[in-house]
């Protein structure tokens, strides 16, 4: 096997080593080119992960569904009735449906979005007050700073407890005071804090000045009856948002007997239009950055293929005496061809690893995602062999410019004496 | 060894055709040393070439140790070239960076000939040009004479059955000139066919045959009494 033969390789690295300056400025090209790749690539990887930091804790397939008003008059009803769910309709669609994978039913004291205030020692919060079941934790999680979030026992007891926000907590408790077991009040009813949660930095549907009690505990405690404010539901991983949502409001609108046309009478929020536009905009910015690194590593290629062609027209003395010795047109395409490979490979490397320091370096400083989407900047090993195979088959194909020319000086010409 | 009939060849220049070898016939034996002479535009440069598998006649025959050379692409040019030819030239064509015993090996690597037999051969082929403590060095640190006894030494490597020697003291001044020929001689005498092109008198009347070429043929062909270049060295 010819890549074995050590001559080859003494006699490439001879050529190329003979002139070290040239042949450094030949690679630059390529040097750069993989920079710029690896670093397109690797802060768009970046972007996507901080994105998918931003959603870690929402589930992507899931929908929130809540009742405003009608819009249109329906059987004898007018315009503008307020649409109010009833705790039924929960088992009812999650009967119906089955690509609904978690109902979590919820229930909002007040208007929506309206704060009710919560009194502890003579400090009050405004705060959004919500009955729910554990299974919203599915949908959004809670970053739980200290203590529990609700379980299926304070359900089934109805138990006086609350989760609140950290803002909650900062407006109710002295700064490092302990949280967890103390009373707070709201609207007359004491709740016993079990659990702290810090906001989840990015997506934010509960806001930070939350408070959260069983469901069941809030009907008793606030009359609320067989009332639903909402419902937020995770869909089969495999089923399309919009196809359940669909089917979530034909159902109630055929109960609550709102016109089939009617756009408003129903609000509903699809999580994974979100998603899918952020993760084709993450899509694009990949596709994007392969291909200007692409073309700037041709660009690069094509830099070691005009040195070569210089090389070659200088060497053309050199090539007619290997031919006079017995030097086959092969053997001399051969070691130009190699020759591209080699500088090509050995620059696109040296490239790679400037290129993952500089994203070991940006990840250091930003990686952590706090402050924008910039989350673990790296190139997969698949972006990273795609990359180096198209830069190798790219620097054969561009050294057979020269290697044809190289063998096309003929002997005779070549050593015609001046 | 080498046996030619009725050799043509021609140049294109522009519209002109110009007709530099008319008709060459001529065979060398083996063992033979044959001084080729004339002066420039005599077309002796060119029966070289075509001696040397370097380019192609126009029409003729040409036999080299009972083999046709006709029409051979440049793969199989080259790879008798590597089996039948010796070259040694007027500016000796060494690879500059590469050391006198790596120059020498440098036919025996086209052979596919293995590493270790490679470095042998070569040593001991630049022993016999004497320089073999000369092995490592570039030929940026031999002198004009040296170089082409490094080149002899390259051109012997690979055993051919014939060394051509295009004007291979015309760099030389004329002391160094005869310890080249002095070294031909002696390779001749071992049995080896040398052909040397050249336009010095004193030169050609080392070797033991003179074919004169003007204008494209052949215009005497006459053996001599062999002036030994020993006795001015």
């Amino acid at each position: 096997m010819w890549l074995f033969d050590r001559d080859l390789w003494v006699e490439i690295f001879h050529t190329l080593g003979k002139n070290m300056f040239r042949t450094f400025l030949t690679m630059l090209g390529v040097i750069f080119a993989m920079i710029i790749l690896v670093l397109l690539l690797g802060s768009a990887n970046g972007m996507s992960n901080g994105f998918d930091k931003v959603f870690a804790g929402t589930a992507s397939n899931s929908l929130f569904v809540w009742g405003q008003s009608t819009s249109e008059p329906y059987k004898g009803f007018e315009r503008g009735r307020r649409i109010r769910y009833k705790i039924e309709d929960a088992e009812i669609l999650k009967k119906q449906i089955p690509e609904i994978e978690v109902l979590a039913p919820r229930i909002e004291l007040g208007n929506h979005r309206g704060v009710v205030s919560v009194y502890r020692k003579g400090q009050t919060s405004g705060s959004a007050v919500y009955g729910d079941y554990p299974e919203i934790d599915n949908i959004t999680k809670k970053k739980l700073v200290e203590g529990r979030f609700l379980n299926n026992t304070d359900i089934e007891e109805s138990k006086k407890v609350c989760v609140i926000g950290e803002e909650t907590y900062k407006l109710l408790f002295e700064k490092g005071e302990k949280a967890i077991g103390q009373d707070i009040r709201i609207n007359g009813v004491f709740f016993s804090v079990v659990g702290i949660f810090k906001p989840n930095n990015n997506i934010n549907i509960d806001g930070e000045n939350a408070v959260f009690i069983p469901f069941t505990t809030f009907q008793k405690a606030f009359n609320s009856g067989d009332r639903m404010g909402w419902m937020a539901i995770a869909v089969e991983p495999n089923t399309k948002v919009a196809f359940v949502e669909k089917q979530i409001k034909d159902i109630l609108k055929k109960k609550y007997d709102i016109h089939p046309d009617d756009e408003r009478a129903i609000g509903s929020f699809d999580m994974s239009e979100i998603f899918n536009n952020i993760s084709a905009f993450t899509g694009v910015l990949k596709g994007f950055s392969f291909f200007v690194g692409i073309f700037t590593l041709l660009a690069g290629v094509i830099a070691i293929s005009n040195i070569l062609l210089i090389t070659v027209k200088e060497r053309t003395k050199e090539i007619g005496v290997r031919r006079a010795l017995g030097a086959t047109p092969k053997v001399v395409k051969r070691q130009i061809v190699v020759e591209a490979i080699v500088l090509t490979a050995f620059a696109g490397l040296i490239g790679f690893a400037i290129a993952v320091g500089f994203l070991a370096i940006a990840n250091s400083l930003w990686g952590s995602g706090d402050d924008f989407p910039f989350v673990k900047p790296m190139v997969s090993i698949p972006q990273f062999t795609i990359s180096f195979m198209l830069m190798v088959t790219l620097s054969v194909l561009i050294g057979l410019i020269p290697a044809n020319r190289a063998i096309r000086v003929r002997p005779i010409e070549a050593l015609r004496e001046e | 060894m080498i046996e030619i009939k009725d050799l043509h060849k021609s140049y294109k220049m522009g519209s002109n055709s110009l007709h530099v070898l008319k008709g060459i016939n001529f065979s060398v034996e083996e063992g033979e040393l044959v001084a080729i002479m004339g002066s420039s535009g005599s077309g002796k440069s060119t029966l070289l070439n075509i001696l040397g598998m370097l380019d192609g006649a126009d029409s003729g025959e040409y036999n080299l140790d009972n083999v046709p050379i006709k029409d051979l692409n440049e793969t199989k040019a080259a790879q008798y070239r590597n089996k039948f030819l010796g070259f040694v030239f007027q500016s000796f064509n060494l690879i500059n960076y590469k050391s006198a015993v790596e120059n020498v090996a440098l036919p025996l690597y086209y052979q596919k000939v293995n590493r270790k037999v490679r470095q042998e051969k070569a040593l001991k082929y630049l022993e016999q040009v004497g320089l073999r403590e000369w092995a490592t060095h570039l030929p940026s640190e031999l002198s004009g004479g040296q170089k082409q006894r490094v080149a002899i030494a390259r051109a012997m490597a690979a055993e051919p059955k014939v060394l051509l020697a295009d004007e291979p003291t015309g760099a030389l001044d004329s002391k160094t000139s005869y310890e080249v020929m002095d070294l031909i001689q002696k390779i001749n005498d071992a049995g080896n066919t040398i052909l040397v092109v050249t336009h010095e008198e004193d030169i050609a009347h080392m070797c033991k045959r003179i074919v004169h070429l003007k204008d494209g043929v052949i215009v005497e062909d006459k053996k001599i009494e062999q002036v030994r270049a020993e006795q001015y060295v």
